[in-house]
């Protein structure tokens, strides 16, 4: 894999006989010999240590300010809102409605930390440095990111850095530890509780290290942190949402504060804020569901959806689909038009050319276990 | 014990041949999470895939190794599909087939070939 890049815990990856493939141009960690089913359970059971370097850091900075006025051009949540100390979810949005993608954005006073998924960075960067007029823009290559999550993660985290243990769900710091400075926010990709935490890239060995010291934690890959988000119903960008997605199709409504909404102070002002405002009134033709399979057989992803149990045209996909380990069953989610889109209704999956049931769940699949 | 080059084990019992998985395919599979076995009595054709098995990754095929038919489908791994990961060599074969013809047994690879094949 030449042409490939590696993050600073790419040698840890080996070490711990780490399968690693290429994703999002980085070659990266699938699976650890314990496997993915039992990774997965045990991020639930007591906590998983996950590298997340791949994704990209930056910071924005305003002329006057911490650039959350310009931000707010690009997205349709509240960033001026957004208090010091605290991270939000947020996409960016192109002219037609669509997703450019997913992030996260903490304000940390005289600046923004932004946190974007891998595969978007590049164009990310491109596009806040061009439609962010007088604000610095500034990508951060110096940095690892890594996960700590699950029920046991508070404890391990607090050891290295004992403010944590006064943070809630969505809380941003940094402290100063043996590492150097931490950057650590209370969130994370699995539904579970944890934390992501930046640290400079020649501390990283040693943190990951330290961290997998505890018995509690086990180095958990790609393949289990794909399985943990999709119970936690959660988007993977270039799945689930992109730019022929709008957010309301994808349900991401919960995500758009009333501020930016119609009749809010600070109303629309976003790239496709006419479509997108709209639908948040009238709703969306169709709707991102979690799909629950009735046999074991999984729907993965492109598995067309039927009305009826023969004949007839698609009438939506599945856009991630796999075994949920937690739920012990086969879990997906896709679209489906609004009028099939209620809990309880069923609908044929088909798979090698059957016809299977499948039905309408709620989401997440697992309920999250949030420290609010 | 005879082997193919699509990872499935072989065993001759009185006449009959027991089909599993090898060790090295059920690592590489990863966690098998569902398996869909062909029904008692079918007529098959070498090479018709005739089961599902799908792993936390994916799913793949495993295919008639002779012509036959299935007399006999092990249940057990349909409901614990996990089974095909413990004991891919033993409790987790799949289906016995009754061969019109034996002779195509002898094309397949013994141990040590197969050994070399997977490297």
């Amino acid at each position: 894999m030449p042409d490939l890049l590696k993050t600073p815990l790419f040698d840890l990856h080996v070490e711990l006989g780490a399968k690693m493939v290429p994703f999002a141009g980085y070659e990266m960690p699938v699976q650890y010999p314990l496997g993915v089913m039992k990774e997965h359970l045990h991020t639930r059971a007591r906590a998983g240590l996950f590298d997340v370097s791949h994704m990209g850091q930056v910071i924005v900075r305003g002329a006057d300010d911490n650039g959350a006025g310009a931000f707010e051009a690009l997205v349709p949540q509240s960033i001026k809102g957004l208090p010091e100390g605290r991270q939000r979810y947020a996409f960016f949005t192109d002219e037609n409605g669509g997703i450019l993608d997913d992030l996260m954005v903490a304000n940390r006073g005289d600046h923004l930390f932004v946190v974007v998924n891998a595969a978007c960075k590049a164009d990310d960067i491109a596009h806040m440095k061009a439609r962010l007029p007088g604000c610095e823009v500034e990508e951060l290559t110096d940095r690892a990111l890594l996960a700590l999550q699950g029920p046991e993660a508070a404890t391990v985290m607090a050891d290295i850095v004992p403010a944590v243990s006064d943070m809630r769900f969505m809380d941003v710091i940094i402290a100063d530890s043996v590492f150097g400075e931490l950057w650590v926010s209370r969130s994370g990709y699995t539904g579970e509780d944890g934390f992501e935490v930046s640290v400079a890239a020649g501390q990283a060995m040693n943190l990951a290290h330290v961290l997998l010291a505890y018995d509690e934690v086990e180095p958990i890959g790609l393949g289990a942190r794909d399985s943990l988000r999709l119970e936690g119903g959660l988007c993977l960008y270039g799945n689930d949402i992109d730019t022929g997605t709008s957010p309301i199709e994808a349900a991401l409504e919960w995500a758009i504060q009333k501020v930016r909404r119609r009749g809010g102070e600070r109303e629309g002002g976003f790239p496709g804020a006419d479509r997108i405002l709209a639908e948040l009134e009238n709703g969306a033709e169709r709707r991102r569901v979690g799909l629950s399979p009735e046999g074991r057989a999984p729907m993965r992803a492109g598995t067309e959806l039927y009305e009826t149990n023969e004949g007839g045209t698609p009438v939506g996909a599945v856009t991630s689909g796999g075994f949920g380990p937690s739920v012990g069953a086969p879990v997906a989610m896709g679209y489906v038009p609004a009028r099939l889109s209620g809990t309880g209704t069923r609908l044929y999956g088909e798979v090698r050319g059957k016809r299977l049931p499948v039905t309408v769940a709620q989401l997440p699949f697992v309920a999250a276990n949030f420290k609010r | 014990m005879k082997y193919t080059e699509e990872h499935e084990w072989l065993r001759e019992e009185d006449g009959v041949i027991v089909v599993g998985i090898t060790e090295h395919a059920s690592e590489q599979l990863g966690d098998v999470v569902f398996v869909e076995l062909p029904e008692v009595g079918a007529e098959v054709t070498k090479d018709d895939e005739i089961c599902v098995i799908e792993s936390v990754k994916a799913a793949s095929d495993i295919l008639a190794p002779l012509d036959g038919e299935i007399v006999e489908v092990n249940e057990a791994i349909v409901e614990d599909p996990g089974k095909v990961n413990e004991d891919p060599l033993g409790d987790a074969w799949f289906f016995k087939i009754k061969p019109s013809d034996l002779s195509p047994m002898d094309d397949y690879m013994d141990e040590a070939a197969y050994k070399d094949f997977i490297g």
